[in-house]
């Protein structure tokens, strides 16, 4: 199902990032589309999470440039809330909200950063939460949720603040097998519906199916990005093929 | 007179002295009450300016108030879990007329110096809560746009309150013990009245044995309501299945 994009999103010029000398972002370029769904794979260690982090401004960037509508977002005057509510975040370990129930894990931000009424923001939260069908759920609290159920909701969670794009962390990495299928799903469900995502992931059936692309990220640079079709069957890099050598193996 | 037996005397304490035994209980549930309150709220305030996050990209004025808020609150906790709070009291009673120029009256003397002694030891209660929150918690809030306050309010004082609720008990009981050091300025809490009772009649052993137990009425009633105000926090142990309607994705808002 190609789609077209040509719209930008956002852009990535030249940004940087080290821990104390250890250099993880070395100068990336890189851009995602209104509409497109990318897939960032790669070895562990390779930077695919603070690139992600960067991108939010969880981490912040050492140097370059994340130019958002126009606008670099890491100048000093620049709103980093009213950015970051513009990019949802899904992560690994889920991160609900412990102190409120499924309900309100989709209300509060509603409520707090985009100032929506209280009883609009409950429809918009039900809307999401039937999306990821965890609407009769509302009232539990993420304790009493399963790993699948909890990331099904951090979803929810995500999109009820209508995001220009969601981010994924390794959003199946911390699930029992059992589970990691229902989670897939609805992200599958989400990218045909035309969702903007940027998706971090080791599952690469998922990658070669819902990706518009794919980016191959080693050792803190971006080695390699196309198609599916062009990652997976013909890639370009020795290193590249290694890794989903090995990945496949394992599969 | 001879023939009465240590429980004759303590029934005959009872029945002439309980509205001074009363008195005495009243004050000293009212300032270990108030002041364990205060020193919470002490508690939590210090707490959280302790954990403000300071980005190098902050303009020194912040980061100067920011240090020399800490070094203040470095100094007040250091100082009163360093020193008897006997001797505090005797300090602020007695050096309040001569350094600020105000009399306090003792119970009010009394209230002020708990809270301030509790909220040394809430501080770092506090903190320490704060800081074992998970970092995702903070992340997952700052990822939906939240900002520093509105996750504090929202998200991690709450998780924070719930958690330190039994710490916060434990310093109410010891509060209701440690009021009666608060005799050494003449606050007429339990400790204090027992004392004249027992001073009067010459029965130490009767009086303060009606005070033990009426220490330990207190303190266990206490703890038994925090108990049950912790399982109120933690909310019902299940949850209702709300009705279901057909999950429909083509409903997200096609954004292309
Ligand atoms: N807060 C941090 N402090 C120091 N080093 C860090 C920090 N976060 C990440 N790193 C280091 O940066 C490198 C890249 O980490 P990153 O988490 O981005 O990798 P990744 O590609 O997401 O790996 P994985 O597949 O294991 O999640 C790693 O070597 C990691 O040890
Ligand atoms: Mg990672």
């Amino acid at each position: 199902m190609p789609k077209s994009h040509s719209e930008t999103l956002i852009e990535i010029r030249h940004l940087s990032k080290s821990f104390g000398n250890h250099e993880v972002l070395k100068d990336i370029h890189f851009h995602v589309d209104r509409g497109e769904v990318v897939c960032i794979i790669g070895s562990s260690g390779s930077g695919k999470s603070t690139l992600l982090r960067c991108l939010n401004l969880l981490e912040r960037p050492d140097g370059g440039e994340i130019i958002y509508e126009g606008k670099n977002i890491l100048d000093a005057k620049m709103n980093v809330t009213a950015y970051r509510a513009k990019l949802g975040m899904v992560f690994q370990q889920f991160n609900l909200f412990n102190n409120l129930n499924v309900l309100d894990n989709c209300v509060v931000g509603q409520v707090q950063v985009l100032k929506r009424p209280k009883n609009q923001a409950v429809q918009t939260a039900e809307k999401y939460l039937s999306t990821v069908g965890m609407n009769q759920f509302m009232q539990a609290r993420p304790s009493q949720l399963s790993g699948g159920q909890k990331q099904r909701v951090a979803i929810a969670r995500g999109l009820s603040m209508e995001p220009d794009a969601l981010l994924f962390d390794e959003p199946t990495s911390a699930l029992d097998p059992e589970m990691v299928g229902e989670v897939l799903k609805i992200m599958k469900q989400l990218a045909e519906s035309g969702l903007t995502m940027l998706v971090v992931t080791h599952e690469m059936q998922f990658a070669r199916e819902v990706a518009d692309r794919v980016v191959f990220m080693d050792d803190g640079i971006i080695l390699e990005e196309g198609t599916p079709q062009e990652i997976f069957n013909q890639p370009k890099h020795e290193r590249t093929r290694n890794f989903l050598k090995r990945m496949l193996n394992q599969e | 007179m001879e023939s009465m037996s240590f429980f004759d005397w303590v029934l005959k304490l009872i029945n002439e002295y309980w509205p001074m035994f009363l008195r005495g209980a009243e004050n000293t549930l009212f300032i270990a009450l108030i002041g364990t309150v205060i020193g919470f709220a002490i508690g939590i305030l210090l707490g959280v300016i302790r954990t403000i996050p300071v980005d190098p990209s902050d303009n020194w004025l912040k980061k100067g108030i920011l240090k020399l808020a800490n070094i203040l609150i470095n100094v007040y906790v250091e100082v009163f879990r360093g020193t008897p709070m006997m001797v505090q009291a005797m300090v602020i009673y007695y050096g309040s007329p001569m350094v600020v120029g105000i009399k306090l009256n003792n119970i009010a003397a009394g209230v002020f110096i708990v809270s301030i002694n509790t909220g040394a030891y809430m501080a770092e209660i506090v903190r320490g809560g704060i800081i074992s929150i998970d970092k995702g918690q903070f992340e997952a809030a700052h990822a939906i746009g939240m900002s520093h306050w509105q996750t504090m309010r929202c998200i991690i004082l709450p998780q924070v309150v719930r958690n330190i609720l039994p710490a916060t008990g434990n310093e109410f009981v010891i509060n209701i013990k440690d009021t009666s050091v608060l005799a050494v300025i003449s606050v007429s809490e339990l400790f204090f009245q027992t004392k004249s009772v027992a001073g009067n009649n010459f029965k130490y052993f009767e009086a303060f044995t009606i005070a033990c137990v009426m220490y330990l009425i207190m303190t266990f009633t206490v703890t038994r309501i925090l108990r049950v105000m912790e399982r109120k926090l933690d909310g019902p142990q299940n949850y209702d299945m709300m009705q279901s309607h057909t999950p429909d994705v083509k409903e997200v808002k096609n954004r292309a």
